[in-house]
C-alpha cells in the first residue's frame, strides 16, 4: 500500500463539488424556513465521491489490529473469536428495520428475543432476573449500583453511601460509585492478591451500601473467600456488587448467584462474544438476585399470561438508564453466540480460557516474574522480566510484541505491581498459536539480555512508532480545522 | 525569612514573613509524576481548606490531586503555569502553582520540615 | 466435546494439562470451593448448526413488523444507509480490535475518531467532540454533570419542558442518584420553552446548566435568540440537545452560543434496530474540554515524524482518575462513530442539507393535507416545524384507526403520544405514494 497517499485524512481526500450519494426522487415542493432559524454557514464536511471515500477506509483499517488479525492477549478485555453468524443475525432486516417506538403488537419477536436472552443470562448469572438495557459494562455498573440505592432508599436506609472496592479493582469501579453519588472505601488486597477479610470486617459500616468485587479478580485468581465476604456483607446490612468483566472462566464451572452476589453486570463484548468495534457499540446486561427485581431500570420486558409480551413501568424501579431496550443488534449477536455453544459449549468455554491461561503461565515464568503463584483463572499478571538488570521494562516488551505481529497484553495494570503484565488468551486460541507467542516472549526476553535497545526503542515495524503522548496532552490538537491551521 | 513546610503527600508551602504562603508540589513528587502537562488551579479568592484538594496536576499518565497543606484564601495562581506547565518539572520550588492568605498558622506545626521530608522520600523511592 | 469455535484437540489439553502440572481440567478449580461449583446443566438449548441458528432468528423474525415505510421519529428516524457503510464498517480491522490503547496498530481506530471529531464538531459549530457516547439521551445526562462539574458549587439544572421524555427521563435519574437538582422550565402553548420563566428560574444563581432542544420533541424549531446570554449572565452554561443529520440545515448550537451540544447522531443513516446501536454525542467549547467525559484523540507526531494520532488527555478518565474521573464511561459506540464518518463523508455537507430539506418537503406536505381532512388539526399551528409535527385528532378513536389502517398498507404512520396527539416524522425514504396512500387512510377515516 502508498502509505503518503493514502494515509491521508478524509478532508484531505476532499475536492470541491464531488459527492459520494444520489437520494431517492424528492417529489414534494420545496419549503423555506425562517432565515433566522436556518444555518448561516454550511458545515466544512468533506466532499468525496464513493469509490474515494471507500479505498480512504478500507485503507485506513490496514493499519489496525483486531482479533481476526491475530493473538490479542489483552489481559481483562476477553478478547475471544468474534463469530461470523452473529453478524449476519445482527444485519438482518428483522433486526434492523423496526423502529424503537413501534407499537408492541408489532415487535413480539424483537421482546421475545429480549426475553429469551435475558433469561439465559440469569441461567448462567444464577439471578433471577436481568435487564439488557445498559449499553456497555460501565453503563451496567452504574445501573446496578443505582440498583443498590434504590434498595436500600426502598428501607429508608438513607445512611448507606460508600462502597467498598479492592485496591486491584478495574478503575472503573470507582467511577462508576462516583457516578452514582457514593463514596468510595478502598479495602487492600493480600499478597496473594485476594482480598484481606481481616481489613474488610472493620470497614463494613452501616454507611456502607455495597462490595464490589470481580471474581476472579483482576489478577486472574478466584476468590475464594467470597462465602466469608458475602455473608459478612450481608450481616452488615450491605449487597454485593459482581463485576461481570471476568466472568468467561467461571463459564460452566460457578456461578454469581451461587457465590453470594446480589447485583451483577455482564459485558457481553467480552463473554459473550460480541465484537469491540474499536471501543463500542458494547453491551453491560445487569442481573439481580430475588428481591431486588422490582429495582431494576424502565422499561422491562416482561411475558404475558397469554404467551405475549409487553414493556413495563413500575414505580419501584431506579428509573431509566437508557432510551430505549439498549444495544438491540448486539443483544441479537449475544443470543446467536449462546445458542452456537449450547449449554455443552458453554460449559467447556470457561475450561478451556482457565487452561489456555495456565498454560502460558507455567511456559513463560522462567523468564518473567510471576509474583502470585498457583493456579490462575482465564489470565495472570506478571511483574515484568525476570531479570531486571537489563532496564527492559514492560513496557518495551508490549510494543516489542507489536513488531512480532501479536497485539500486547494489558500493561501497568492492577497497579499492585510496578511492571504489571496481564494476559488473557480466551479459549478460542488453539495451542500452535500459544506456542508461538510463547516462543516470541521467549525471544524477547533472550533479546532483552543480549540487545537490549533494540527492545527499548521498539516498535521497528509499525506503520508508527513511538508517539510523542506529551506534546499531544500539552497542545492538544483535536479537530482538522486545528491541525490545518497549524 | 521565607520557611518550607511540606506535607506527606509532597505538597510544599514556603512561608513569608507576611503571614502569605506559596504552595507548590515538591522536586520529588515532580519527578515520580514525570512530563507535567496540565495544572487545574482553583481561582482567586477561593478558599482552601487543609487536607483537601484544591486542584490537580497531571503527566501523560498519571494524574494526582493537590491537597492543601493547609488552610487558607487564594490570592494568587501561577498563570504562567497555564501557558507551560512544564515548568513544574524545570523547577518546582520556584514554580508555585498557589499563593495562600493562611488562616490558621499552627497547622504549619502538623508539616514537615526539610529534614523530614527527605527522610519520607527516601523511605517511598 | 470440541466445537467449532474451540481449536483444542484432545492431544493438546492432554499435554497442556501435563504443562499445568494437573490431570484434568476440573484439577484447574481446586481453588473454587466445592459448594460454589456449579454441578448441574445450564438451561439453555443444546449446541446449535449455523442452520438451526438461522432458523431460530427467522422464526423470532417473523413474529415482528417491518414496515416499508416509517413515519414515528422522536428523535430516531429511518434515513437512507448507503451500502458501503455496511461494507466499510464489517471490516474486520475495524470490528474486531479494542479500544486503541497501542496507537501504533491502531491508527486505524484512532484516525476516524479524529475524523469523526472534527466532523461533529464543525457540525455543531462547536470547537471540540469526544469519541462518542452511548445515546443522546446518557449523552444528555453526561452534559448536565459536566456542567455541575465546571460550575463548581453550583448545583442545579435546569432542563425544558420540550426535550424528549425518554432523554428526560434519563437525565432524572441520573441526577437522583448523582445529587443534582433538576427543575423543568415550562412550555408555552405553542410547544417552545418559556423564556420568561427561564430567566425568572435562572434569578436564584445556583443554577449550572441549562437543557434545551434544537429541534424539539415536537419537532419544532425554537428561536433561542438571547438564551445564551441569559444563561451566560446568570454564570450558567447552555446545553443543546440535537438531531444530529439537521444540524447541516438549522442554526447550529454554536451560532446560538450554546456551550455544551448534546444528542443523538443515528440520524445519520444508522438504521433503527429497535433502539441500538446508536451513538450519542458531546461535543463543547474548547475551555470545557478537560471536564469532558470520554475518550478524546488528538494529533502528534512520531518518532519519525509522521503525523500520528493518540487518545489524548487522558487523565480526566476512569482508568487514571478512578472515582475523580470526569465520567466512568469506557467503551462508547466505536464502531458507530465509524459509521456516520462514512456517511458524512459521503453525503458532505450539500447531502446532508438536501436530507434534511427532502424532510421538511414531505412533512410539510403530509401536515398540510391531514389536516385538510379534517380529522385533525396541527396541535402547535403557530409554531415553525422541521420534519416533524404534531397532530390532535378531532376524535378519540381516530389515532388508532388511522394507524392500524396504516399498517396495513405497510405504513408506520408515527408514534402515538396519547388517545388524541400523533407526533409524525417525514424523511426522505418516504415516497409520494405511501404519503398519498396515508392521507387517503386520513380521508377516509
Amino acid at each position: 500500500m502508498n502509505r503518503d497517499f493514502y494515509s491521508n485524512l478524509i478532508f484531505e481526500v476532499s475536492r470541491p463539488g464531488r459527492k459520494g450519494y444520489k437520494l431517492p426522487k424528492n417529489e414534494f415542493e420545496k419549503v423555506a424556513l425562517p432565515s433566522q432559524l436556518m444555518r448561516e454557514t454550511a458545515p466544512e464536511l468533506p466532499e468525496v465521491d464513493e469509490p474515494s471515500v471507500v479505498r480512504h477506509y478500507n485503507n485506513l483499517s490496514t493499519n489496525n489490529f483486531g482479533v481476526d488479525t491475530g493473538f490479542y492477549p489483552l489481559g481483562s478485555c476477553t478478547m475471544k473469536y468474534n463469530p461470523k453468524i452473529n453478524e449476519e443475525i445482527a444485519s438482518h432486516p428483522s433486526i434492523t428495520h423496526l423502529h424503537p417506538m413501534q407499537p408492541e403488537s408489532t415487535v413480539q419477536g424483537a421482546l421475545e428475543l429480549y426475553h429469551i436472552l435475558q433469561g439465559y443470562l440469569a441461567e448462567i448469572g444464577g439471578m433471577k432476573e436481568f435487564t439488557l438495557n445498559p449499553f456497555a459494562g460501565a453503563h451496567g455498573e452504574l445501573t446496578g449500583l443505582m440498583v443498590i440505592r434504590a434498595y436500600h432508599m426502598s428501607r429508608n436506609d438513607v445512611k448507606r453511601v460508600k462502597v467498598i472496592v479492592p485496591d486491584s479493582a478495574h478503575g472503573t469501579n470507582p467511577a462508576s460509585a462516583a457516578v452514582a453519588g457514593l463514596e468510595i472505601v478502598e479495602v487492600k488486597s493480600r499478597e496473594d492478591g485476594t482480598v484481606d477479610v481481616d481489613d474488610l470486617r472493620p470497614l463494613l459500616d452501616e454507611t456502607i451500601a455495597a462490595v464490589m468485587m470481580t471474581n476472579p479478580n483482576t489478577l486472574g485468581i478466584f476468590e475464594k473467600n467470597i462465602p466469608e465476604i458475602a455473608n459478612l456483607v450481608h450481616e452488615a446490612g450491605a449487597l454485593l456488587y459482581y463485576d461481570g468483566a471476568n466472568l468467561n472462566p467461571m463459564l460452566g464451572m460457578a456461578r454469581p448467584g451461587d457465590m453470594g452476589f446480589d447485583v451483577m453486570h455482564i459485558n457481553l463484548h467480552k463473554t459473550f462474544s460480541t465484537p469491540h468495534g474499536g471501543g463500542g457499540p458494547g453491551s453491560g446486561p445487569v442481573g439481580v438476585r430475588e428481591g431486588l427485581e422490582q429495582f431494576l431500570p424502565n422499561p422491562r420486558v416482561v411475558k404475558n399470561n397469554d404467551g405475549s409480551y409487553s414493556l413495563s413501568t413500575t414505580e419501584t424501579a431506579l428509573g431509566c438508564v437508557s432510551a430505549t431496550l439498549g444495544n438491540f443488534a448486539v443483544q441479537a449477536r449475544a443470543l446467536a453466540y449462546i445458542l452456537s455453544l449450547g449449554h455443552e459449549g458453554l460449559a467447556e468455554a470457561g475450561k478451556l480460557a482457565t487452561l489456555n491461561a495456565n498454560y502460558v503461565k507455567e511456559r513463560l515464568r522462567d523468564s518473567y516474574l510471576l509474583p502470585i503463584d498457583g493456579l490462575c483463572k482465564h489470565e495472570f499478571v506478571f511483574d515484568g522480566l525476570k531479570d531486571k538488570s537489563t532496564g527492559v521494562t514492560t513496557l518495551n516488551v508490549a510494543k516489542r510484541l507489536l513488531d512480532r505481529g501479536y497485539h500486547a497484553p494489558t500493561i501497568y495494570f492492577p497497579l499492585l505491581f510496578h511492571e504489571a503484565l496481564m494476559i488473557e488468551p480466551t479459549e478460542t486460541e488453539s495451542k500452535d498459536t500459544l506456542d508461538e507467542f510463547i516462543s516470541v516472549m521467549h525471544d524477547i526476553a533472550r533479546e532483552a539480555t543480549e540487545d537490549p535497545e533494540t527492545v527499548k526503542t521498539a516498535p521497528h515495524l509499525t506503520p508508527v512508532t513511538r508517539p510523542d503522548d506529551t506534546e499531544a496532552a500539552l497542545h492538544p490538537i483535536v479537530t482538522w480545522s486545528e491541525l490545518n491551521a497549524k | 525569612m521565607s520557611k518550607i513546610y511540606y506535607s506527606p503527600s509532597h505538597e510544599y508551602i514556603r512561608v513569608e514573613e507576611d503571614g502569605t504562603g506559596f504552595i507548590g508540589i515538591s522536586d520529588f513528587a515532580q519527578h515520580q509524576l514525570g512530563n507535567v502537562v496540565y495544572v487545574d488551579m482553583p481561582e482567586e479568592g477561593d478558599e482552601i481548606t487543609a487536607g483537601e484538594d484544591f486542584g490537580a496536576i497531571e503527566s501523560v499518565k498519571a494524574a494526582s490531586d493537590l491537597i492543601a497543606p493547609v488552610s487558607g484564601t487564594v490570592i494568587a495562581v501561577n498563570e504562567a503555569l497555564e501557558d507551560n506547565p512544564r515548568l513544574v518539572n524545570e523547577d518546582a520550588m520556584t514554580n508555585w502553582i498557589i499563593k495562600v492568605e493562611i488562616s490558621d498558622s499552627t497547622e504549619l506545626d502538623t508539616l514537615l520540615d526539610e529534614e523530614a521530608y527527605k527522610a519520607l522520600c527516601e523511605n517511598e523511592h | 466435546m470440541s466445537h467449532r469455535y474451540f481449536p483444542h484437540s484432545q492431544e493438546d489439553i492432554a499435554s497442556m494439562l501435563e504443562t499445568c502440572g494437573v490431570k484434568t481440567m476440573d484439577d484447574l478449580y481446586a481453588d473454587v470451593p466445592e459448594q460454589l461449583k456449579f454441578k448441574g446443566t445450564y438451561n439453555v438449548p443444546s449446541e446449535m448448526s449455523e442452520h438451526e441458528v438461522r432458523k431460530f432468528f427467522n422464526a423470532l423474525g417473523r413474529k415482528n413488523t417491518t414496515f416499508d415505510t416509517i413515519l414515528a421519529g422522536a428523535g430516531y428516524y429511518d434515513h437512507q444507509a448507503p451500502a458501503a457503510i455496511g461494507s466499510l464498517i464489517s471490516r474486520s480491522e475495524f470490528l474486531t480490535a479494542y479500544t486503541p490503547y497501542q496507537p501504533e496498530i491502531s491508527q486505524g481506530t484512532l484516525q476516524y475518531i479524529f475524523e469523526y471529531q472534527s466532523m461533529m464538531t464543525t457540525l455543531t459549530g462547536m470547537e471540540v467532540s469526544n469519541a462518542s457516547m452511548y445515546d443522546g439521551a446518557t449523552a444528555t445526562a453526561e452534559a448536565i454533570m459536566m456542567a455541575v462539574a465546571a460550575g463548581r458549587k453550583k448545583n442545579r439544572i435546569l432542563i425544558s419542558a420540550t426535550v424528549a421524555p425518554s432523554v428526560k427521563s434519563v437525565v432524572y435519574t441520573y441526577a437522583k442518584y448523582h445529587g443534582i437538582i433538576v427543575d423543568e422550565i415550562p412550555a408555552t402553548n405553542n410547544g417552545t420553552t418559556s423564556i420568561p420563566d427561564l430567566e425568572q428560574m435562572l434569578s436564584s444563581g445556583d443554577v449550572a446548566g441549562v437543557v434545551v432542544a434544537t429541534p424539539n420533541f415536537y419537532g419544532i424549531l425554537e428561536d433561542y435568540t438571547g438564551v445564551a446570554d441569559i444563561c451566560h449572565k446568570a454564570k450558567s452554561l447552555l446545553i443543546m440537545h440535537c438531531i444530529a443529520g439537521d444540524l447541516a440545515s438549522i442554526k447550529s448550537p454554536g451560532e446560538w452560543g450554546a456551550d455544551i451540544t448534546v444528542g443523538d447522531a443515528q440520524s445519520l443513516g444508522i438504521p433503527l434496530s429497535y433502539g441500538g446501536p446508536y451513538l450519542g454525542f458531546l461535543c463543547a467549547k474548547k475551555s470545557l474540554m478537560r471536564k469532558m467525559p470520554g475518550r478524546i484523540v488528538g494529533a502528534t507526531k512520531d518518532s519519525e515524524g509522521r503525523r500520528t494520532f493518540v487518545l489524548t488527555l487522558q487523565a480526566r478518565e476512569q482508568h487514571i482518575r478512578r472515582e475523580k474521573a470526569t465520567s466512568n464511561i469506557c467503551s462508547n459506540q466505536g464502531l458507530m462513530a465509524l459509521y456516520v464518518t462514512i456517511y458524512m463523508s459521503l453525503l458532505g455537507a450539500k447531502g446532508l442539507r438536501e436530507t434534511t430539506e427532502a424532510g421538511i418537503a414531505g412533512a410539510h406536505w403530509l401536515c398540510n393535507k391531514l389536516t385538510a381532512t379534517g380529522k385533525f388539526t396541527q396541535t402547535y399551528p403557530d409554531s415553525v416545524y422541521l420534519n416533524e409535527f404534531c397532530l390532535t385528532a378531532t376524535d378519540a378513536t381516530y389515532i388508532d384507526n388511522f394507524m392500524q389502517q396504516a399498517e396495513t398498507e405497510g405504513i408506520l404512520a408515527g408514534v402515538k403520544l396519547s388517545d388524541n396527539n400523533l407526533l409524525i416524522a417525514v424523511t426522505e425514504t418516504a415516497s409520494k405514494e405511501s404519503l398519498e396512500k396515508l392521507v387517503e387512510i386520513g380521508n377516509n377515516l
